[in-house]
């Protein structure tokens, strides 16, 4: 391509580029959307530093081992990893070129992605209705936020993936609506990085507290 | 508030009558000034029919040039209103002796050293910052644009809201009282049940989102938009500076967003973050918000380093001394900004150990600051110097900074600390290495690259007037307060007692008073440089016989920035095409891929700002109708897949051309 | 990079085709190889904590981030994808000192914190809060 007119003798050097030096359309989004990652990887690190900090402050109110239910956090994280494999699922069929199959594996990671907000809130509904509120202490509130915040980062990304299957929908497997794709696998890959946090460091660490 | 008829509560939150601050004739009078100004202006854009030409050209634009001017006018904007208020203060300061209260209640005057310090910081150095990094980033590294356009356009909208928001909340409600941190538990809901904290949040949260935004658009740009050639180690030094400070954005501006939203849910929520009861720990905000606040100071600085550089270098007709070691010093200070947080609260208790170990390595970060020192110095060393108003601004930082490097080494001590902390000795400290460090560094890049940007040079005389009132006027201003911090004069004081300390505020009074002169001196002289712009003409593209690419193309550039992507050989790309004789080609345009120019920026910044403003008064319904217009508009714009568009050969032919008639004709 | 800086420009290909094997989305193998292991190291130490085999409940807790910490390289390697290779290895550079960044933050919030309750709270008001 570029590569004959720009590596001249030493004598006479280029000094530019004769065709145009295309930067495709994207070629940056996948870095960009990763670094966008580690910001927000940051984020749940300075949720996770608060609730490190006051995690023991229960103010005389409930601890975990009072509130968490072992089972059903077990039952959420299986959601999410069946969520992530069938994500993956999504991404094979995207790069044989079936949109159809694609979109029909984005449904499936949309239900168990569905499921698991749904038993996350069925989780936070009870705390609530038995007294354990955010507000109960500091314990509680650096609890809520920080799964709260991967629970909102999952309801986005569930926004985003049916917006997805509308714009495939749409337009097929054009490259923009690949690199979207691609970028949303990231989105929903890193949730579950986050998620093994949260179970490990919250309820796991809780219950043997 | 109360009074209010729970139909009216419904509409309009907690806003009423009495929200506007009518009772204070200090804000009416602004009030009417900004106004009248504001009308003015308005009336002068539709007489001259200006809206559409804005709007197109303008706001809705995603060539980083334009947007980085638009930067550029925000931070000058802001500025003015910053110093206003510092007036305010020294003006209170030198009064408020002898049983007199000054001028200013102390509702008032809080709200003005809090203001001052947000303004600054987010609404001034931060603009001016960002805007220089636009502007010249993309052209150091031979690109057309930055990585994400759209993105740019969009970070600079939510930057104005915030803007907006903090100058809202002179004319309707009040600022926050709390100092430009806003620490917990005065900031929680108990000692600031009013609107002034939440004002302060929503305006940061606003405004965080572009700046973490434009940093992750510009650490691409960096790395994926380099002209070949362009190695690492062949990346001009702004541009590596610019680089670890987007670093710095973007690893630093999520710790404040999850700070502000956990204070806000404090506030809103009634959780119990930072309170005193129910377990919180406010030292934790403390903690928390300066693990953010120490990067941006770097985050400031780190771009005024690398202005310096360019500068030297160029004015020094001498490749910059130890290019190798100022990279490595700069990724040094990026990687120990994070090191170092602790070293703003010594005092609160954490224990020999903890404060030994961040006093060391506040020390330890002030040597690649000092090898940086020596790099400019050896540059200059034997260098063909030209004293021309970068190069004076660069020699008046590095006395002035060193100082204020100094003192900081001191406060490092976690002793001396325990006796200098919250004095205006620390006042004095900050505002030396802030001024004399990032200011002097944002005019000596302003003065550099304004030929680019408007293809004539900044009128020198008054230029020159304003370098010495600002500097003058700084050693006088914050001279003083040195010595009363060591007399153990304590900052936000709105009266005094002591009566032998009075002389010294009027004489840093003084010295605002030539800061406020520098500035308009600066507004003169740029005002005087437009009218006589055919004389100060430069045609050429390179009035300073620069050495990096920006300057290879012309000024102000074309929209594509370069008709031909150039190829770098060298650190210092166009001295060495220069120096190699190289030919501008004047054949063989062919058309150029460019972004499309998009309003979804300004209109998602615009529903931000209802956003924040109906969480600030507590406007429910606003709220929800403005979070589902968010949505639905930032869903609705990726339905856009047309974005963007090609230059025409012959409209790449047309400008050349031009081009090469005006160099023939400067001979 | 700066080996070849003085032999000529180094032309980094910027065409689509050098680009498209960047972001290798995995194959089948893959996904299946990680998601089995993320199975067995999520089930494993909800069982440690569930059945309790261990007496010290250190030692358990040590387990447990253990697995947790080999998970995450796990969905790293098999979902993410992550290598050192794709642009350039600016993302793993980038993981890399997110990486550093996440650990100072976080054992530097701690020990700041631990050390501020242990001089400034008096026994009886940390009991208090508990």
């Amino acid at each position: 391509m570029t590569m004959a007119s720009t590596i001249a003798p030493a004598e006479a050097p280029t000094f530019h580029l004769a065709q145009e030096h295309e930067h495709p359309e994207g070629h940056s989004t996948m870095l960009g959307f990763w670094i966008y990652l580690m910001s927000d990887c940051l984020i749940f690190a300075i949720l996770f530093a608060t609730y490190g900090v006051l995690g023991a402050s229960y103010a005389a109110g409930p601890g975990p081992k009072d509130l968490f239910e072992l089972p059903l956090v077990a039952l959420n994280t299986t959601m999410l990893l069946l969520s992530s494999i069938t994500y993956g699922f999504a991404m094979l069929a995207m790069d044989k070129g079936r949109a159809g199959a694609t979109q029909a594996w984005l449904a499936v990671t949309g239900l168990f992605g569905l499921a698991f907000i749904g038993i996350e809130l069925y989780e936070f509904a009870h705390l609530i209705h038995i007294g354990a509120t955010p507000q109960r202490s500091a314990f509680l509130s650096s609890f809520f936020a920080l799964v709260g915040t991967h629970g909102l980062h999952v309801t986005f990304g569930l926004i985003w993936l049916v917006t997805l299957m509308v714009q495939v929908g749409l337009r097929g497997l054009v490259p923009a609506n690949r690199r979207r794709l691609m970028c949303l696998s990231l989105f929903w890959h890193f949730l579950d990085v986050i998620w093994i946090g949260v179970f490990t460091f919250v309820y796991l660490m809780g219950m043997l507290r | 508030m109360s009074e209010g008829s729970p139909a009216l509560h419904a509409i309009f939150g907690r806003l009423t009558l009495e929200s506007f601050p009518i009772h204070e004739p200090i804000l009416v009078v602004t009030f009417a000034v900004v106004a009248l100004g504001g009308l003015a202006l308005f009336a002068a854009v539709t007489r001259y029919g200006l809206w559409g030409y804005l709007w197109r050209e303008w706001f809705t634009s995603v060539d980083h040039k334009r947007i980085g001017i638009m930067y550029m006018v925000l931070g000058l904007v802001m500025l003015i209103r910053g110093v206003s208020d510092a007036v305010m203060m020294r003006l209170q300061q030198a009064m408020a002796f002898n049983g007199s209260e000054g001028y200013l209640n102390a509702h008032h005057y809080d709200q003005l050293f809090t203001v001052h310090g947000v303004i600054m910081i987010f609404f001034v150095a931060m603009p001016l910052v960002t805007g220089l990094m636009n502007y010249v980033v993309p052209l150091q590294i031979g690109a057309r644009d930055v990585s994400f356009p759209f993105l740019n356009n969009f970070s600079f909208w939510m930057t104005v809201g915030g803007a907006v928001l903090v100058m809202m909340s002179l004319f309707v409600g009040e600022f926050a009282r709390t100092g430009w941190l806003a620490y917990p538990p005065l900031s929680g809901i108990g000692y600031s049940p009013d609107v002034g904290v939440d004002y302060y949040i929503w305006a940061l949260q606003v405004a965080g989102v572009g700046t973490t935004l434009s940093g992750v658009n510009l650490i691409c740009t960096i790395i994926k938009m380099r002209a070949p050639g362009m190695t690492m180690m062949r990346l001009p030094v702004f541009t590596w500076t610019s680089l670890c400070t987007n670093v710095l954005i973007v690893a630093s501006f999520p710790v404040l967003t999850v700070v502000l939203a956990l204070l806000s849910a404090d506030r809103y929520l009634g959780t119990n973050f930072f309170t005193n009861d129910f377990g919180g720990n406010p030292m934790m905000y403390v903690n928390l918000i300066w693990i953010w606040g120490h990067p941006e100071v770097y985050i400031l600085i780190l771009p005024a380093f690398g202005i310096f550089s360019e500068v030297a270098s160029t004015f020094s007709g001498k490749r910059l001394f130890g290019y190798t070691s100022m990279v490595y010093a700069t990724v040094v200070i990026t990687v120990l900004s994070y090191l170092v947080w602790l070293h703003h609260f010594f005092t609160m208790g954490s224990g020999a150990s903890v404060n030994s170990f961040f006093g060391i390595t506040t020390m330890i970060i002030s040597i690649p600051t000092g090898a940086k020192i020596f790099n400019w110095l050896f540059t200059m060393y034997r260098g063909r110097i030209r004293f021309e108003l970068p190069m004076m601004w660069t020699l008046a930082f590095m006395l002035t900074f060193v100082v204020g490097g100094m003192t900081g080494v001191l406060l490092a001590v976690p002793p001396a600390d325990f006796v200098l902390h919250n004095s205006l000795f620390l006042v004095a400290h900050f505002h030396n290495v802030i001024i004399g460090g990032v200011l002097f560094g944002l005019f000596a890049g302003i003065t550099y690259w304004f030929p680019k940007a408007f293809g004539f040079r900044l009128d020198p005389t008054w230029g020159k007037i304003s370098f010495w009132c600002w500097v003058v006027g700084f050693w006088l201003a914050f001279m003083p307060l040195y010595i009363l911090g060591l007399m153990g004069v304590t900052r936000r004081m709105r009266v005094f007692d002591d009566p032998s300390l009075q002389i010294w505020f009027v004489i840093a009074g003084l010295g605002a008073a030539l800061i406020v002169a520098g500035i308009a001196a600066f507004l003169v002289q740029i005002y005087v440089s437009i009218r006589r712009r055919e004389a100060l003409r430069d045609l050429t593209g390179d009035p300073w016989h620069g050495r990096t690419l920006e300057w290879a193309t012309s000024s102000p550039p074309p929209a594509y920035n370069f008709a031909f992507t150039p190829v770098a050989h060298d650190g210092d790309a166009w001295w060495d095409m220069k120096a190699r004789g190289y030919e501008r080609p004047l054949t063989g345009y062919r058309a150029i891929h460019m972004p499309r120019n998009t309003g979804a920026g300004i209109v998602l910044a615009g529903i931000s700002v209802a956003l924040g403003f109906a969480l600030i008064w507590y406007i429910w319904w606003l709220a929800a109708l403005s979070f589902a217009a968010l949505l639905t508009v930032a869903i609705g714009h990726t339905f856009n897949y047309h974005r963007s568009f090609h230059i025409s050969a012959d409209e790449v032919v047309r400008v050349e051309d031009a081009r090469t008639r005006q160099l023939a004709v400067q001979g | 990079m700066s080996t070849q800086a003085h032999t000529g420009p180094e032309v980094h290909a910027d065409g689509a085709a050098a680009h498209h094997g960047d972001h290798a989305h995995g194959s089948l193998r893959g996904y299946l190889i990680g998601f089995g292991l993320s199975v067995l190291l999520t089930a494993i130490p909800f069982w440690i904590v569930m059945a309790e085999p261990f007496a010290s409940k250190q030692v358990a807790g040590f387990a447990v981030m253990g697995f947790a910490a080999v998970q995450i390289v796990v969905h790293m390697v098999y979902f993410l994808h992550m290598n050192t290779h794709s642009d350039e290895g600016w993302t793993m550079m980038a993981l890399i000192f997110t990486i550093i960044i996440l650990v100072i933050v976080l054992s530097g919030s701690l020990w700041v914190m631990y050390h501020l309750n242990a001089n400034m709270m008096p026994p009886h008001v940390m009991d208090q809060m508990k």
